[in-house]
């Protein structure tokens, strides 16, 4: 660390040790914007704060915006005097407010605060409106939530007799704490955290901070801790929290208490940090970063779209409150068990549902703005619940059993809901995984299970509720009002959640209505989750087959013509994993199972790339439907639109294919294309070029809001575009001089080589014409600039263990890639994703092949 | 003026001075038998002898220095009196004798020890951390050369990469003469990626190095054919061209370092029989990735390899279908 930036200073009697890059500054010139006050926790001192003293120094020094860092040691911590006085919460307060009196520290003022330093700093910060500019936050707490308790290892550390030899006596607190890095922490990292916590009579001030912590009402502290807490709540100045999740203290709960108090702060989870997440990541960018944004020096974000640029907004529940008279069939639910019975609802049994749920769930607490995870599978339930919940104002965390057990969790306990609504495996996955939120089932359950479960309500429970309350129901959601949080599906890293309010979700129904003119007189299959839920609010009845939700490939062809059949469909939406299964059965069909599937006139594989040659099996069971393959991701679910007829004739048109036709925008939507540099970095200005391949930038009404409390990410996403609401997509392609949008794969995919950027789908399309072989993956070997490519290949028969490819299927390859290729490895199965079965993680397999290429062992790739 | 080739009876010395003669240049070969390259001036002697070394650098103002101990066992202070005492000499009487451009021949292994290596540049030489005789005493040569870089005398340091082609004594004929007694293993299912060079291109490369000395003097270069393979395609290639049956058998990479470190701790102690067949430091090179970043290289002597991998394996297969002749 630079002893530039230590010094001494004393104040109210006492001396402290801080890092100050203030008088480096003034020597140097540089006028400070502002100043970024930042407290350590326990038992951590200001050596957490030394890469962010550097960075902004750094910055200032290279031109950028100037702000000087202020980083204390608290007295009796660190470097600062030993006071021999128990420092109690208020004392501590007021010890900051002493300091930066005597610094005369002048406005704007950041604070910054990481473990209990958060509550120590929020006090400062409530205490100097006049000089307070900002909030940041790191892992910390400022109210312990009535339902939940403090944190098991706290606990322990506060038991009698362990307190004084768990934090005093012995280092056992020091070193527990810094075991808590992800990665562990360098030896030289770890010896000056230890530096000055060497001795028992150091580490005073470690244990005094513990017996701080303010268990109840009746402690010393809890006084000013309820005061700073509330205080919290007036501010309005601009806020962020840089979250480490794998935090045992300190918990999403408590992050959620703090977005609860100041909503409109930026918040990131950094997926894999932990309670050191200012070791574990690069927090001291993020920060930086932040700053910018938001108090000048760089590009402003996201500038407001003027309202008149904003559509019409029609309610969601705008077309079930027009026919809450009617008694046709809105609704059917086919049984899932042989023999079951099948459920239909009328457009009046629905309206009055959702009404008498949404008072139920009301009565049950659910208030507007809370987040209610939904565990239910496609049917009558899960739509009653999910208009339900909107109508509420309700937030709905949709995440599907695709993203795995691992997944799930850490999306759920990502978006902490309030509540959580389940059948019986979700409810059961949610006790045994420890998912947060009030837990509602959708069925009623013997009592012991119930308890069992952790159960509060059951579904039928709150529908009479609603049913005998006389309450009235809140007012409804504003349009920009947040309404559903969708995770991706984690193909390609951690799964995130994608935000969008009402708004949004009503521009993607009436985009889906325009496109595919669905509509009242339409009945849908809903074999394909997002579309499937959309039915009610676009006035068209829809069915939802029997099928394992879990496991889309399951769904029979019987099982989608019986649903065809049972509401007289006319559009039917398919999973592309599904479609396959379905080509697969449909020898099963029978005579009136076909003739159902005759009267469909528009049929829908969206998702993940679907071939020209399923599209045409399946065409030849709907003889008279148009087959369609949208181009859309959670982020924004219509994209393009492209018909069977138009791919194959793109095809023929295209001399060189590279890539797969998704055709040409949707009404509404605009597509750019950000090239790339030899790197395979997308640098370009977005534009309209045509024949450059680069990534696919998008705009639409109906594209997401933000990705959720991953505010590092969504930034990331909206890099250098134009102006309004632009999502980079993370996808590369071209478009074609006809208009036609053509996929190349995923950015980070993509092959950096000396001959330049390298898209794989052009070549795995050539690779996979070699006769032999079922599918192919191209990936990138080596250091970026000049990696060489190996081609991964599944062949027909397929092979029983990993291994070169003989020279004579290597050399075909060869021929056909129309890039040199360094290595054809053949394995009995590429690793798909759960949710699509399709999307190959190239980045995993890279590293894999990498490991095989440099004489690692043969093993399978995961 | 004439450039002076050092080393030219070996299968690379010949193809630079022919590569040299076809570029018009007039070249002087001094090694210790006639090089028997047509159109040169053949001068004999010891890289060791300083006499010998004087009289062949007269009316010379350029080098390339090839002449060196290669093998993989034998007695060090050989490599080190050819290697580094031959070099060191040279470069010396080069100086002296007004010499302007200087291209030390290297290689690779002047820079690594024994790890994977994917991508990489040209590192500095390092003879501590170089593995075997050979390699140590190359890297000392290669850091005596550059370190006589100066106004006026160019050195530039090129380190090809397992050359092989129609002809070659050390590669191509060990492997062929082994895989047809049956004893070429794969070492770890010779999954390993390494990247080699065939012997047009080594000609064209050096002889582009020595063209542009004065550009790009005081720099290290790695040549390749810039096509890294799986050691067992390339194992395989040669075989085939030969007409032998390509390796099959694989064992642990680890047992074939073990083993050829014990080998050659034996092969020292019995001095004069053949070259051991695995030393630790081919099972190293045999079962790790060795493949080199070559865009500073084609770019800086505005080189690129002529012959592909296929092409390659194409005229050494023409050659062992004609009787394998002497080139």
């Amino acid at each position: 660390m630079d002893d530039s930036f230590s010094r001494l200073v004393p104040a109210a009697g006492r001396t402290w040790y801080v890092l100050d890059s203030g008088p480096v500054l003034t020597d140097e010139g540089l006028e400070p914007v502002g100043t970024i006050l930042c407290v350590h926790g326990n038992p951590t001192w200001s050596y957490l704060w030394r890469s962010l003293v550097s960075a902004a120094t750094d910055q200032a020094r290279s031109g950028g915006p100037v702000w000087r860092v202020i980083a204390v040691d608290q007295l009796d911590m660190g470097f600062s005097e030993r006071t021999g006085v128990e420092r109690d919460l208020t004392l501590r307060v007021g010890d900051l407010s002493d300091l930066t009196d005597a610094l005369a520290l002048s406005g704007p003022v950041v604070t910054f605060g990481h473990d209990w330093g958060g509550v120590i700093s929020l006090g400062w910060a409530v205490d100097h409106p006049d000089l307070l500019a900002g909030v940041l936050l790191l892992n910390t707490a400022v109210h312990q939530p009535e339902s939940s308790k403090i944190p098991a290892p706290l606990r322990l550390t506060l038991g009698k007799g362990v307190l004084g030899a768990a934090t005093v006596s012995t280092p056992a607190f020091i070193e527990t704490t810094l075991a808590l890095a992800h990665p562990p922490l360098a030896l030289d990292v770890k010896e000056a955290y230890r530096a000055p916590y060497r001795s028992a009579d150091r580490r005073g001030g470690v244990g005094g901070f513990v017996a701080d912590i303010p268990v109840d009402a009746s402690h010393v502290s809890d006084a000013e801790r309820r005061r700073v807490a509330e205080g919290l709540r007036a501010l309005t100045v601009p806020a962020l929290f840089l979250w480490g999740p794998r935090d045992p203290i300190f918990s999403d709960r408590y992050l959620d208490d703090l977005v609860d108090r100041l909503p409109h702060a930026d918040v990131h989870r950094f997926e894999g940090a932990g309670h050191l997440v200012a070791e574990d990541v690069d927090f001291a960018s993020a920060t930086l970063s932040w700053l910018g944004d938001r108090f000048g020096g760089s590009e402003p974000q996201d500038p407001p779209v003027p309202a008149t640029a904003q559509p019409a907004f029609r309610s969601l529940l705008s077309a079930l409150d027009e026919r809450r008279e009617s008694d046709e069939v809105a609704l059917v639910e086919m049984p899932t068990t042989p023999g079951g019975t099948r459920t239909s609802v009328t457009w009046r049994g629905l309206a009055r549902r959702v009404d008498r749920l949404a008072k139920g769930l009301a009565l049950a607490g659910v208030e507007r703005g809370d987040r209610v995870s939904l565990l239910v599978p496609p049917g009558v339930d899960l739509t009653a619940v999910l208009y339900a919940c909107l109508r509420l104002g309700a937030v709905v965390v949709v995440a599907d059993a695709g993203l795995g057990v691992k997944g799930l969790t850490r999306a759920v306990r990502g978006a902490w809901p309030a509540h959580l609504i389940g059948a019986l495996p979700g409810l059961s996955a949610a006790r045994a995984l420890g998912w947060p939120g009030q837990k509602i089932s959708t069925t009623a359950l013997p009592a012991a299970a119930q308890k069992a479960l952790g159960v509060a309500h059951s579904v039928p429970e709150l529908l009479s509720l609603g049913a005998a309350s006389a309450i009235g129901l809140p007012e409804a959601p504003g349009a920009d009002d947040l309404a559903a949080i969708l995770f991706t599906s984690g193909s390609t890293g951690p799964a995130k959640g994608v935000a969008y309010t009402h708004r949004r979700l009503a521009a993607l129904c009436s985009t889906l209505g325009e496109t595919y003119g669905v509509g009242p007189s339409t009945g849908i299959v809903a074999g394909f989750a997002p579309f499937a839920l959309l039915g009610p609010a676009l006035g068209a009845r829809s069915v939802t087959p029997a099928m394992d939700v879990t496991s889309p490939a399951t769904l029979t062809a019987t099982a989608v013509a019986a649903a065809a059949a049972e509401i007289d469909a006319t559009v039917l939406f398919l999973s592309p994993a599904a479609l396959t299964n379905v080509v697969a059965t449909a020898g099963d069909l029978s005579e009136g199972h076909r003739q159902a599937l005759n009267q469909v006139g528009t049929f829908l594989s969206a998702g993940a790339p679907v071939s020209a040659a399923l599209l045409e099996s399946a065409a030849t069971l709907m003889p008279n439907a148009v087959p369609h393959t949208p181009y859309g991701m959670t982020e924004g679910l219509l994209m393009t639109d492209v018909t069977l007829d138009e791919v194959r004739a793109a095809r023929e048109q295209t001399e060189a294919v590279q890539g797969v036709c998704v055709g040409r925008p949707i009404a509404g939507v605009e597509i750019r294309i950000s090239d790339l540099d030899r790197d395979g970095v997308a640098v370009g200005e977005p534009s309209e070029v045509v024949g450059t391949t680069g990534e696919i930038v998008v705009s639409a009404p109906h594209l997401f809001d933000h990705y959720d409390r991953l505010w590092l990410t969504d930034r990331a996403f909206r890099r250098d575009v134009p102006a309004g609401r632009w999502h980079r997509t993370g996808d590369v392609g071209h478009i074609d001089r006809d208009g036609r949008l053509w996929i190349e794969g995923r950015l980070p995919h993509v092959l950096s080589t000396p001959d330049g950027a390298v898209t794989p789908v052009g070549p795995e399309q050539r690779i996979e014409s070699v006769p032999g072989v079922r599918r192919a993956a191209l990936v990138g070997v080596g250091p970026r600039g000049t990696q060489v490519a190996v081609a991964v290949v599944e062949t027909e028969p397929g092979a029983r263990k990993v291994a070169l490819s003989d020279p004579e299927l290597a050399s075909a390859v060869r021929d056909v890639a129309g890039l040199e290729v360094a290595a054809v490895l053949v394995v009995p199965l590429l690793p798909t994703d759960v949710r699509h079965n399709s999307k190959i993680d190239r980045t995993a397999l890279a590293t894999w092949a990498a490991s095989i290429l440099e004489g690692g062992p043969l093993v399978a790739p995961r | 003026m004439t450039t002076l080739v050092t080393g030219a009876s070996g299968l690379l010395g010949r193809a630079v001075a022919v590569e040299l003669l076809r570029r018009g240049v007039s070249v002087r070969t001094f090694q210790r038998r006639p090089s028997g390259v047509d159109g040169a001036e053949g001068y004999t002697g010891s890289i060791t002898d300083p006499a010998a070394v004087e009289r062949a650098l007269v009316g010379v103002d350029s080098v390339v220095h090839l002449a060196a101990k290669v093998s993989l066992a034998g007695d060090p202070s050989e490599f080190e009196a050819v290697n580094v005492g031959g070099t060191k000499l040279l470069l010396a009487a080069a100086a002296r004798a007004g010499v302007r451009r200087f291209v030390f021949v290297s290689s690779p292994s002047v820079a690594h020890s024994g790890s994977s290596l994917s991508g990489e540049g040209a590192g500095p030489a390092d003879p501590l951390r170089a593995r075997g005789d050979y390699a140590r005493t190359k890297a000392e040569a290669e850091l005596l050369a550059l370190a006589a870089d100066a106004a006026g005398f160019s050195v530039v340091v090129v380190r090809p990469h397992l050359v092989w082609g129609p002809g070659d004594t050390q590669l191509v004929a060990r492997i062929v003469d082994r895989s047809r007694s049956g004893r070429l293993p794969l070492l770890a299912h010779g999954t390993a990626l390494i990247d080699t060079l065939y012997i047009d291109n080594a000609a064209t490369g050096i002889a582009q190095a020595l063209a542009r000395a004065v550009d790009v003097h005081g720099r290290a270069y790695v040549l390749t054919n810039g096509e890294p393979r799986p050691v067992a395609e390339l194992l395989g290639g040669i075989c085939r061209a030969a007409g032998v049956p390509a390796p099959e058998r694989s064992i642990p990479a680890r047992l074939a370092t073990t083993a050829g470190s014990l080998i050659e701790a034996v092969w020292r102690l019995r001095p004069g029989l053949d070259e051991p067949p695995m030393t630790r430091f081919l099972a190293e090179q045999l079962s790790t990735a060795h493949w080199f970043d070559q865009r500073r290289t084609r770019h800086d002597l505005d080189w690129h390899p002529s012959v592909s991998l296929d092409a390659g394996f194409a005229s050494l297969a023409a050659w062992y279908a004609s009787g394998a002749p002497a080139l």
